[in-house]
């Protein structure tokens, strides 16, 4: 069974929900990257998002273009990912990595190519953000030939039929894009959340994660309650990026806030959710 | 030939166009695909277009016969299509009137745009001005310091006009930015893409607007000449007064089209925006085209003496012309255009932006090489007001 279905499958019969953070791979400095893995892992991460570098993260809030810059002048590239990656694997076999951002690098590389490597590296998911399912064709083959899944997002704009469409072509689990938006916006509504997962599950069966918003503990043991994961990103690269003069603060500051996320969502319903919206 | 009837229904010009957007756009951009469609065949829409063409804009811009500029160049005989005569003194204008007029018919009061020169944010603001609508433009940090007189024409018109610093702080980051503020007010605003670029029906849309550039230059040289061109000249930066002009003559073999590149210090230099002469393809701003980008697939900034030719994508439409062979494209360098540009001015008196510089450039080439008996239609797609600052500086003279 493929690292992600496992993953989840296990968290359904301990009643737990995935806690998926996200990281710029190479922000603030490459060396950083594999040990802050381990260390997120450790703190209670279940899947891991690792964000390639690309020069114009279209769909990324500032946050998050401004980790991709910082890798950037470390030349970061597709390929540099992938050894991380592959290091990142030599000690820890259970944990899903999902890869996720833009089309461009990876055309350059070559669908084939990227799939046997990305596969051989021990990746497990890819996730390209302006890559829509109508444009896939070509690519989506490629990465089920090598085993790898392909997780696509879900908007709140998204209508039924795209709904539909969507479940059809992913695998792994579905990102449901939790507001209008680019990552690291506010506003979240959590009952518009509620009903979209909603109109979602009778659509698919494949789990369901929610991001992009998501900032505090209170929020993620909110969200845990109505989907199968949460994701974070903003909230930690932004912790990231205040720690970029000092770079080996990162490796214990990060980890204790995703671990008071994940303390939040495991005390689950039991905690009060007063205190309104935020 | 084929009729040409490009893009297909998804927008794709051959391998190029599409739509590669994340998924919170795909909904918008397929309802806006739906309300442009259907305006497209709208009767009343289109006349309501025209008059504003007419009326607002100044249309028909002439056809000028360069006669001094012929008889200097000794060779094809020289017509000059004059969009630097329109409103607000460039080819924008047509493509920012039509886009607000969509905007309106889909209940849109909020514009937003990217700028790179500042000169489709001024077309912006105005039609923003005109409409009665809300009007906010992104634009580099960079390029905000190179152009004060537009950011300030820009505010004077009631736009807004917010500076991007990140990235490489030019038109690229603008068009990220952009991108971004239409993700999150999508509901309520209109994105106004200033060239023939961007995820469909973008690129269709705007090469739309600008085709009226074409039709009249198919009448105005009948009247001259009564035939048709035998060639075609414009710059490309994002390609959309090349498309406008090009597109009603795609079907006419004999008419020869030449799409003129920035080559900056020169394309062994690196510092050019040459993207259909020196890139590969890839896929950046919502399209498959021709890109500028590293071995890794990182896109790289570009350089060139006019902002609004330095941009490391194209139109996916002139990548589909370069791969099919209907249309040719050439680079010229900074110098070359500097040179035309103060060549046109001081023959024909008639100051060109640097954009359309590497256009009239080019055409001396040309004319050269297709001889007397020929017949060129060089687009000046804008006066060069706007630059007598970059061109004083360069020249070592303070204003």
């Amino acid at each position: 069974m493929a690292r992600i279905e496992t993953t989840f499958a296990r968290l359904k019969q301990q009643g737990r929900k995935a806690l998926i953070p996200y990281i710029t791979a190479g922000d603030p400095l490459p060396r950083i990257t594999v040990p802050l893995l381990h260390a997120l892992v450790k703190a209670g991460a279940d899947i891991v998002e690792l964000g390639v570098p690309f020069s114009d993260p279209m769909a990324d809030g500032p946050v998050i273009q401004r980790a991709t810059e910082r890798a950037l002048v470390h030349g970061v590239s597709l390929r540099d990912v992938l050894t991380m990656v592959r290091e990142f694997r030599t000690t820890d076999r259970d944990t899903p990595i999902v890869l996720m951002g833009y089309l461009n690098p990876v055309e350059v590389m070559g669908y084939e190519r990227f799939a046997t490597e990305a596969a051989r590296a021990g990746v497990d998911g890819v996730l390209l953000v302006d890559l829509p399912p109508e444009e896939a064709g070509e690519v989506t083959p490629v990465l089920r030939r090598h085993g790898l899944d392909q997780v696509f997002l879900l908007a709140p704009t998204s209508p039924v039929e795209r709904i539909r469409r969507i479940a059809g072509v992913a695998s792994g689990f579905i990102y449901y894009v939790s507001l209008r938006g680019v990552t690291g916006a506010a506003h979240l509504d959590i009952d518009e959340v509620r009903g979209r997962l909603q109109a979602i599950r009778g659509e698919t069966r494949l789990p369901l994660g929610v991001g992009f918003g998501i900032n505090d503990p209170d929020t993620a043991a909110r969200m845990a309650q109505l989907a199968d994961a949460v994701i974070v990103g903003s909230a930690l690269v932004k912790r990231m990026e205040e720690r970029v003069n000092h770079p080996d603060t990162i490796i214990q500051d990060i980890p204790a806030f995703l671990a008071s996320l994940r303390a939040a969502m495991d005390a689950g319903t039991s905690r009060s959710v007063a205190g309104g919206q935020r | 030939m084929k009729p040409y009837n490009l893009p297909d229904a998804r927008g794709h010009f051959g391998p190029y166009g599409g739509l590669f957007v994340a998924e919170t756009l795909m909904q918008p951009l397929e309802d806006l695909l739906r309300a442009y469609e259907s305006l497209r065949a709208d009767a009343a829409f289109q006349e309501e277009f025209a008059e504003d063409l007419r009326l607002y804009v100044g249309r028909p811009s002439p056809l000028y016969p360069a006669k001094r500029l012929t008889q200097l160049w000794g060779g094809a005989r020289v017509y000059l299509k004059r969009e630097d005569l329109n409103h607000t003194g460039a080819h924008k204008i047509n493509n920012t009137i039509g886009q607000a007029l969509v905007a309106r018919h889909m209940g849109k009061k909020r514009v937003i745009a990217e700028t790179g020169a500042g000169q489709h944010g001024v077309a912006t603001a105005t039609v923003a001005a005109r409409f009665g609508m809300q009007c906010v433009v992104y634009m580099g940090a960079e390029d905000i310091k190179r152009q004060a007189i537009n950011v300030y024409r820009m505010k004077l018109l009631g736009a807004e006009v917010v500076p991007v610093t990140s990235g490489s702080k030019t038109l690229k980051d603008a068009l990220n930015e952009a991108m971004r503020d239409w993700v999150t007010n999508v509901e309520t605003t209109f994105y106004v893409i200033g060239t023939v670029a961007g995820p469909h029906p973008y690129p269709m849309m705007v090469r739309d607007f600008q085709t009226v550039i074409g039709r009249e230059v198919r009448y105005q040289i009948m009247e001259f000449e009564g035939r048709l061109p035998d060639a075609l000249v414009a710059c490309v930066g994002g390609g959309s007064n090349a498309m406008g002009l090009f597109y009603p003559f795609l079907g006419d073999e004999s008419v020869a089209l030449y799409g003129v590149e920035a080559a900056g210090e020169g394309i062994a230099s690196g510092h050019h925006a040459a993207t259909l002469c020196a890139g590969r393809p890839g896929v950046l701003h919502g399209n498959r085209t021709y890109l500028l980008e590293s071995d890794d697939g990182q896109i790289i900034e570009t350089h060139s003496i006019s902002a609004g030719l330095d941009y490391p994508g194209v139109g996916p439409e002139h990548a589909w012309l370069k791969d099919s062979k209907r249309a040719t494209y050439a680079a010229i360098t900074d110098r070359e255009a500097l040179e035309a540009f103060h060549e046109l001015t001081r023959i024909e008196g008639i100051m060109p932006a640097l954009e359309s510089s590497h256009a009239i450039a080019y055409a001396k080439k040309l004319a050269r090489e297709l001889g007397r008996d020929k017949v060129m239609v060089v687009n000046l797609s804008g006066r060069g007001d706007k630059d007598i600052h970059t061109v004083a500086n360069l020249e070592g003279i303070l204003l």
